[in-house]
């Protein structure tokens, strides 16, 4: 076998090694510019993130004081803090989740299990896919429309409402995606053991693609918890204290928004501290999920 | 409750009690399969098939990849409603009943006629839960209930020695055998009359494979079963009794020896010595 190979070798055409050589130098070089391209906008990107984060870092724990979770908002020169558009942000993204998550996650059930390949799937699936990538400002304005002129106020309600519509088609998407992922074998055997189909769903799918499903929500709560433009339309923020629903309500982002480009030095280094927490809080809840996660696996 | 217990412990011996005997002693088949035609939307995968599936024997099914073997697997136990556009017609009798016809609770009749896959497919769950699933959808059971199910189908399904110090960890963690093991016992653990193995060791190690085999030849004893191989040679040693598929036809069926020695069509013998396929 290896002697008829070997014949046919030399009967062919000669290979010329000067050639062979010159496009084995070619190959090292150019994977040589490849590489060091991508290194370079590694180094750029991450450069970014840094000098974000450290300017973050510097400028906002200069501010950090316990006064900023025991006070509310007040006056330039009267020594405020934070405390309502904390709490504020907590009960408005905390509410947007649990509004706009639970549908997200039946309608990407929807699209996944149920309506698959369907008229009326692809439809939902398109409206979803444009939802995503309007811009918040919209959805701000539709529940400016939907929920506070009917009722002739801002509300914290209204606020909850506009983040749960941004919540919807990023958890649409991941639980989707996820479903997809997993493979017809695993429903097949769940349906041989004389399984329903929602049992499947519920038992089964949902739990081989939790990971994915809590990632995306964890996506949806970070995407919300920085928006402003939804706020400005809706909760409105509030300088007071209040938690009510039907009134405005304060929010970090709005609060940001507000002080950062006022003239007075002791806002804009709360806006600083504002946008730390907002990060830390973001990024905290990252880790947490992960480790509850990688603590269920084993 | 402990009288379920009881009637457990009874049939493992004599699964299926002595109805089954009977059947057996008159020689009905568990399942006869007549003028049965399939097809895939416009496709038809199966022609007029005709086999009895004998109580408590083993009944290979061999062919070339896309005779539609597996097909007929998978109408046994309406695996095919899963998909639209997939339709059977003709008769699969069990104890007198079309299965195929449009009446029948498809959940029940999975609980009569458990299938084991090509790939092991352990649910993302512990190893007790994974047995523990499929007797909840069909038994109300007590924890000492459940208990004793778990542990009496680990060891039908020759896993428990292995499993019983970490029934609480997750079954993904287990080997490619292990894994089918695993799937096996929990088809046993729903008490089925009838299990239908679809290549269920083309993914694993000749070891995990003699293991099954072994397995399939213990469990003959309780339940009827129908295996569908590329490997001949695991035809002749599981089966009693072996049924060939080329291109949606079954073109013989004979007691396994017979087949594998004194085939009577030519397409048969071409297979079986390898000349094609």
């Amino acid at each position: 076998m290896s002697a008829t190979t070997q014949t046919a070798a030399l009967a062919g055409p000669a290979k010329d090694q000067a050639v062979a050589r010159r496009l084995g130098r070619r190959r090292y070089r150019i994977n040589a510019i490849v590489q060091i391209l991508c290194v370079l906008a590694t180094i750029v990107g991450l450069a970014f993130l840094a000098s974000i984060l450290l300017t973050l870092i510097w400028r906002g724990a200069a501010g950090l004081s316990i006064t900023v979770f025991t006070t509310i908002t007040l006056p330039t020169g009267s020594n405020g803090g934070l405390l309502n558009a904390i709490v504020g942000t907590l009960i408005q993204t905390a509410l947007g989740t649990l509004i706009g998550g639970p549908i997200g996650l039946l309608v990407g059930t929807y699209l996944a299990e149920y309506g698959r390949g369907s008229v009326m799937a692809n439809a939902v699936r398109f409206v979803s896919d444009v939802l995503l990538s309007a811009p918040s400002i919209l959805i701000g304005l539709f529940i400016y429309q939907l929920a506070v002129q009917p009722f002739g106020g801002f509300s914290g309600l209204a606020g909850c409402l506009a983040l749960a519509v941004i919540v919807i088609p990023i958890v649409v998407r991941t639980t989707e995606d996820m479903l997809q992922l997993i493979p017809p074998s695993l429903r097949e055997a769940a349906a041989a053991l004389g399984a329903p189909k929602w049992k499947i769903i519920v038992q089964i799918c949902y739990r081989a693609a939790l990971d994915g499903i809590v990632t995306g929500i964890l996506l949806a709560v970070a995407r919300i918890a920085g928006e402003t433009a939804p706020l400005l339309f809706t909760s409105l923020g509030n300088l007071n204290w209040s938690i009510g629903l039907t009134k405005p309500m304060a929010s970090l982002p709005v609060t940001i928004y507000q002080y950062a480009g006022s003239a007075f030095e002791d806002w804009v280094q709360l806006a600083w501290v504002g946008a730390l927490l907002i990060t830390i809080g973001v990024l905290a809840l990252n880790i947490i999920a992960r480790l509850t996660l990688r603590g269920g696996r084993h | 409750m402990s009288s379920t217990i009881q009637q457990m412990r009874s049939q493992q011996g004599a699964f299926g009690g002595v109805q089954a005997h009977v059947l057996s002693a008159t020689n009905e088949p568990r399942i006869a399969i007549r003028n049965l035609d399939f097809y895939y939307g416009t496709n038809q995968a199966l022609k007029h098939i005709n086999l009895n599936l004998p109580d408590r024997q083993v009944t290979g099914m061999i062919g070339p990849s896309g005779c539609g073997k597996s097909t007929l697997l998978r109408v046994l136990n309406r695996m095919y409603d899963l998909y639209p556009g997939q339709r059977a017609a003709g008769e699969v009798l069990m104890d007198n009943e079309n299965i195929i016809s449009s009446g029948v609770d498809l959940n029940l009749l999975r609980a009569r006629i458990g299938m084991v896959f090509q790939k092991p497919t352990p649910f993302p769950m512990t190893i007790y839960d994974n047995i523990a699933f499929g007797v909840r959808l069909h038994e109300r059971l007590s924890k000492s209930a459940m208990d004793e199910r778990v542990e009496w189908s680990l060891t039908r399904g020759a896993i428990w020695d292995e499993v019983k110090d970490r029934l609480n960890t997750s079954a993904l963690g287990l080997s490619g055998g292990q894994q089918q093991r695993l799937c096996i016992a929990r088809t046993i653990a729903v008490r089925p009359e009838v299990i239908l193995f679809d290549e269920p060791t083309s993914a694993l190690d000749p070891i995990s494979t003699l293991k099954i085999e072994e397995l399939i030849d213990e469990l003959k004893h309780d339940f009827t079963i129908a295996i569908v191989t590329h490997n001949m040679q695991q035809a002749a040693r599981c089966a009693d009794q072996v049924a060939f598929f080329y291109l949606g036809e079954m073109v013989e069926v004979a007691p396994a020896g017979e087949m594998f020695t004194a085939p009577k069509q030519r397409r048969t013998q071409e297979y079986i010595t390898g000349r094609f396929g």
